[in-house]
């Protein structure tokens, strides 16, 4: 995906697992102003579904990237309303 | 049906009735239809609405209160609330103990008839044996990154979980108040349980 976008924040929730990257991630996004774009950094190979699957069933976000980098997994959401 | 819907049409708006037909006439098929397109929009507008807000509730019977078993509605209840749902759990029995503050900390795994645990149960059944499978899974735990249980009790009620106590059980058990933690709702029973999964999307017993 090659989408245009500026980040706002990073959140690193490397080492934690299920549930806190998706838990973490609505609290991170619940600071940020609509439009504004996180990015989170995880180590839990769960992350990538689970994020996905949040993005998908919460309103006012939108899952805009993923990349799976080896041992980090890396999401790009942006808040929209 | 079509006798029914003409007797209760208004014959003042009905037109001229052509000659014993009985079929609805023009102007009341664009009095159904006209109510039926105002249902329509106010259908549409509800479900929106639920989009907007994330809509969706969850409601949650917690009665178990071993290590393993504590977690799943924790983890649900926060997940949901990370979504925007309206969550309630309601702890009863041995549920209970992940709302007591300090028994919530010392939560065991039950060695045996836990065919999961890698020992014969005539081995578990030994004195201490829960006590190293506890010691055991709580490592594992802590290596995999995974909270304890008050941390997510802690974090569900930062995210507005609402968390509940059975009274009769509480009761029961000689429990009081002051010893859950700060936020949890006390003073409730089956029937405010049973009303708050009557109105939720997901009920769940754990």
């Amino acid at each position: 995906m090659s989408t245009e976008y500026d980040i706002a924040e990073t959140l690193d929730v490397k080492g934690l697992s299920c549930p806190m990257p998706v838990v973490e991630t609505k609290q991170a996004i619940d600071t940020l102003d609509a439009d504004e774009v996180l990015e989170v950094v995880a180590t839990d190979r769960g992350s990538m579904s689970d994020i996905a699957g949040w993005a998908d069933t919460t309103a006012g976000v939108e899952l805009l990237d993923q990349s799976d980098e080896g041992d980090v997994f890396r999401h790009v959401v942006r808040k929209t309303a | 049906m079509s006798s029914d819907v003409s007797e209760g049409g208004d014959p003042a708006d009905a037109g001229p009735d052509d000659g014993g037909a009985d079929g609805p006439s023009r102007a009341e098929l664009q009095a159904q239809v006209t109510a039926l397109q105002e249902r329509v929009e106010e259908l549409e507008s509800g479900v929106v609405a639920d989009d907007a807000d994330g809509g969706k509730r969850m409601t949650i019977i917690a009665t178990k209160g071993t290590l393993d078993m504590a977690y799943p509605p924790l983890i649900l209840a926060s997940t949901a609330a990370a979504f925007g749902w309206d969550v309630t759990v309601f702890h009863t029995f041995w549920g209970l103990e992940i709302l007591h503050e300090e028994r919530s900390k010392e939560l065991q795994l039950s060695s045996v008839g836990n065919p999961n645990t890698p020992m014969p149960n005539l081995v578990a059944a030994l004195p201490g044996m829960d006590r190293l499978t506890t010691e055991l899974m709580n490592r594992q735990i802590d290596e995999v990154g995974t909270p304890t249980i008050a941390e997510l009790v802690d974090t569900c009620l930062e995210m507005g979980v609402d968390l509940q106590a059975c009274q009769m059980t509480a009761d029961m058990m000689d429990y009081d108040e002051a010893e859950f933690y700060d936020e949890v709702t006390t003073g409730v029973g089956a029937a405010s349980a049973l009303s708050e999964m009557a109105d939720a999307d997901i009920q769940l017993l754990v």
